[in-house]
């Protein structure tokens, strides 16, 4: 065998033809051929095919066959060349697109290729099986089609594409990121809406029992009067808090309707499943953007950068390039100075001790505003109990009012402080963002905490109105009839029915309600702070005595991380109550509708592009990160509460039961065969479930440790890359030195 | 209707049928001059557009290298663009395009003497361009030979294309900012 290839490479074989036969082993190709004499018909085949073989123009030439290789051989040689020629066509057509190549050559090249591969494709099937190649062929290429008209297609569907647009001309990209980052919010939850309308508003309203069947879909006798009021629906009590929009409307039966619809599984598992879509989403396009930056490097390409990526390409408007040209001088005059001379602080202990003391002065400010929110709960705790009616419209919206313009009002103070601390510019807006963030947090902790309070008490409640009601049937039965006959229960209409307290519904309302107060105070600082304030610079201008466009007040800029920062709180609101709530995506999604017409409308009517562009961080994935730890902090208190709190006994789709979480084992033993039931609980036996936590934190370790070990390679490439240069340079010089030398 | 550029000139994928491209780029190429470009392109008429109906694209003329932009993308070097050449550039310049495709075609703007290299006039002048001839000449030549420093690895004084190319890839604005929307 051996001799057999040497014998092949002194002819001057085709290189492709002696690999093949040192591939294939000789056993192998032996076998084979002894497979083919056996079958009539394969032989009759290739017999009237090895005519035809010689006319295919395959790169190859089908005159050279080797003596000892039998015509089989040569037949399958030329249709393997064949093959390989028509792929790497095909790849070729694939990956043209990503070639630097003016137009014209590449239209010509694609138009060769897709001529060869149409001409040669069919010939190649028709040694085995040609008609299911064929048929392949033709499905990958229908398949391709539909890729490409489905990709046109979601293109052309992407909404606001050229308000964008226009923004991005006028003021640039980094404002212009707000604009795509409120696009894709409203994205996601058009999907969050789409699960909680289609699967739970839906069927509840179609199949499950129509308003006032029962005591928990009806508004009780007392509030009847004033169910309808504006007033009242504004604050989603009255008809629209005994409708689908909230938890308490679902009824606890196992199926509904005629499609036998599982509404309190359904519930369960779309309140899991917005949960799990949020990550899901957030992680990839972190994962996505992580892997455009290509691992930054920060600081070694300083100048460069500044060089050959600062100028912005969508920028469309004269007067925002003024702005821009004037930006990169100043970037590049203060890189300049830094490079020149190294920062020299007069007084480090002075800069030390204001930035100690702004920090201290931040810090009282979060634990003012936190304990203001607790106060401000509490009293409306005790405004409730003494009922609503008897207070002021203030008085009835406190908790919202003050959470909003502490929002608003905050940050501003913080910014004044941060003017003590004399930081870069970077920095000095990552340390307000920071600020910002912890002030929303603690903001929004603080009112779960008298939330808590708030669901306990109403769990104290439940106790004693479960004795009242089995004392007023007592009662009822007692009233009517005699003790001993047994008739009918009686009628009695479920508005006058005493019921239980919700404490989901009442948590989902006061999502609700924040959420609708945050919107409203959002929109008015945007009409008061910048349109009116546009307006009275433009008209004040003209009899003042300074100039009002160019000192204070001016027109505003557009706070693009406040505005991003705003959108992720309420983002995670609404993860927060979505599920006491099913009507909040829906809520969000109009209101992100509103927000960004009216937004784009402000920004172009009233703001003026920024002087000084700085980003809080270089990469795409500051604001995603913020996203991931918010979804995280905001779907914790949600956990927590359907595992460890029993759900209402009157009201919900879990009434009845002692956890909420019942209803998957509730599904398991009834829905599906007795053994799935043995194999999960088997699956949840922590013997088996602590292993696989142990197993999931080994392959953490060893990713995490393989990823360090390629940082580490990567180091080195780029110091030997240097080296190696360093070492070119060295020798280019004795090179030219030595014919001086001589 | 919208269409994402990148991909509308491989939509036909039949060798033999013609090209007649129902894109919106097609419409703004025509809108420059609507008496040079005949609505029919099956025969595939030579029309060129010159550079100054290109440099006057509201997308393009705030844009301090709209003429290298043009030079770059154009087949005669002069700017004079043919509908390939159009939409050969805002297919580039569009979102959709790989980063090393865009590296490639930074690369060629910025070199304004055509060398394929980046030398010392070609960063003085785009510099220049880009500050509008604010800086001193002290400090462009200050900045100029920073740059070298950091994106010379091959240490020839002057930049070559993967010294460009291994500096810019890792830029986090380069994608966000050498990106045009049409």
């Amino acid at each position: 065998e051996r001799g057999r290839g040497k014998r092949e490479r002194k002819r001057g074989r085709k290189r492709g033809r002696g690999k093949r036969e040192r591939k294939r082993g000789r056993k192998r190709g032996r076998g084979k051929r002894e497979r083919k004499r056996g079958r009539k018909r394969g032989r009759g085949k290739r017999e009237r095919k090895r005519g035809k073989c010689c006319r295919l123009p395959s790169p190859s030439p089908c005159c050279f066959s080797s003596e000892q290789e039998s015509p089989d051989e040569q037949e399958e040689n030329e249709l393997e060349k064949l093959k390989e020629a028509v792929d790497d066509r095909k790849k070729l057509i694939s990956t043209l697109r990503g070639k630097p190549l003016p137009m014209t050559r590449k239209l010509q090249t694609l138009r060769e290729s897709q001529e060869f591969v149409e001409k040669y494709e069919g010939a190649i099937g028709k040694g085995k099986g040609r008609k299911l190649y064929a048929y392949k062929v033709m499905m990958l290429k229908k398949w391709m089609k539909f890729q490409r008209d489905f990709e046109n297609f979601k293109t052309a569907c992407i909404p606001w594409e050229m308000k964008i647009k226009e923004i991005e001309s006028h003021f640039g990209s980094s404002v212009a990121s707000y604009f795509l980052f409120l696009r894709w919010m409203y994205g996601i939850n058009m999907i969050l809406f789409g699960l909680t309308f289609g699967l739970v508003m839906v069927p509840e309203a179609l199949m499950g029992m129509p308003y006032g069947s029962m005591p928990r879909k009806t508004v009780p006798r007392a509030e009847e009067a004033n169910a309808m009021d504006f007033a009242v629906l504004w604050d989603f009590g009255g008809y629209a808090q005994y409708s689908v929009l909230f938890y308490g409307y679902y009824n606890s039966q196992r199926t509904i309707g005629w499609l036998k619809f599982r509404m309190p599984l359904s519930y369960f598992l779309v309140g899991v499943g917005t949960v799990a879509y949020s990550y899901m989403v957030v992680i990839r396009t972190m994962a996505r953007n992580a892997n455009e930056d290509g691992g930054g490097d920060n600081n070694c390409f300083n100048f460069s950068w500044k060089m050959f990526t600062s100028w912005d390409y969508l920028i469309g408007n004269p007067e925002t390039a003024d702005n821009k040209f004037a930006s990169i001088t100043t970037s590049f005059k203060e890189a300049i100075l830094e490079e020149q001379e190294s920062r020299k602080d007069d007084n480090i202990h002075l800069t030390r001790f204001l930035r100690v003391l702004a920090n201290f002065l931040v810090l009282c400010c979060l634990a003012g505003s936190g304990y203001l929110i607790y106060f401000v709960v509490r009293r409306s705790q005790k405004f409730a109990l003494e009922g609503l009616e008897s207070h002021t419209w203030w008085e009835r919206n406190e908790v919202n009012m003050v959470m909003s313009l502490l929002g608003m009002f905050c940050p501003m103070l913080f910014d004044v402080i941060s003017t003590l601390e004399n930081y870069h510019p970077r920095i000095a807006l990552q340390w307000q963002l920071g600020r910002i963030f912890a002030l929303f947090l603690g903001n929004l902790y603080t009112f779960i905490i008298a939330l808590m309070d708030e669901i306990n008490l109403k769990r104290e409640e439940e106790e004693m109105v479960k004795l009242n009601m089995t004392i007023w049937e007592a009662g009822l039965y007692n009233e009517t009839v005699g003790v001993n006959s047994t008739t009918p229960p009686i009628a009695i209409h479920p508005a006058d029915i005493p019921r239980g307290p919700c404490w989901e519904t009442m948590v989902g309302q006061e999502f609700v309600r924040l959420i609708v107060s945050d919107t409203m105070t959002t929109y008015i600082m945007l009409l008061i702070g910048d349109f009116l304030r546009a307006v009275l610079v433009r008209f004040l201008n003209y009899c003042w005595c300074w100039d009002l466009e160019a000192g204070f007040p001016s027109y505003s800029e557009f706070d693009v991380s406040g505005n991003v920062l705003g959108l992720i709180f309420n983002q995670g609101m609404i993860w927060m109550g979505a599920f006491y709530a099913p009507c909040l995506p829906a809520l969000n999604v109009l209101r992100l509708h509103v927000s960004m017409y009216l937004q784009c409308w402000a920004v172009m009517c009233c703001n003026v592009p920024q002087e000084r562009v700085f980003k809080a961080s270089g990469s795409n994935n500051f604001y995603m990160a913020m996203l991931l730890v918010i979804l995280f902090l905001s779907t914790l208190p949600a956990i927590y509460t359907i595992v460890s709190i029993p759900p209402s006994f009157d009201c919900g789709p879990f009434s009845g039961k002692s956890r909420m979480f019942d209803v998957i084992q509730e599904t398991l033993e009834s829905d599906f065969p007795a053994w799935f039931g043995k194999v999960f609980s088997y699956a949840s036996n922590p013997g088996l479930v602590l292993p696989f936590l142990l197993l999931m934190v080994l392959a953490i370790y060893y990713l995490q440790s393989t990823s360090k070990s390629y940082k580490q390679a990567n180091l080195e490439l780029k110091k030997k890359l240097q080296t190696v240069s360093h070492d070119n340079h060295v020798s280019a010089i004795i090179l030219c030195a030595i014919p001086a030398l001589t | 209707m919208f269409y994402n550029p990148y991909i509308v000139f491989f939509s036909c994928n039949h060798p033999s049928s013609t090209f007649f491209p129902l894109s919106r780029l097609f419409y703004r190429y025509r809108d420059l001059a609507p008496q040079l470009v005949p609505l029919d392109y099956t025969g595939q008429p030579d029309v060129r557009l010159p550079y100054e109906l290109i440099g006057s694209m509201p997308e393009l003329k705030d844009n301090p290298f709209r003429q290298r932009i043009a030079e770059v993308f154009s087949e005669d070097g002069e700017g004079n663009m043919t509908l390939d050449d159009f939409l050969d550039m805002f297919s580039v310049l569009s979102e959709m395009a790989p980063r090393d495709l865009k590296a490639y075609y930074a690369f060629k703007i910025y070199d304004f003497n055509n060398d394929d290299f980046l030398c010392k006039s070609d960063l003085e002048k785009t510099l220049n361009k880009l500050t509008r001839n604010e800086l001193t000449e002290e400090e462009v030549r200050m900045v100029c030979d920073k740059v070298i420093d950091e994106a010379d690895l091959d240490n020839d004084g002057r930049l070559s294309l993967e010294d460009f190319q291994h500096m810019i890839v890792r830029a986090p604005d380069f994608l966000s900012t050498f990106h045009i929307r049409i």
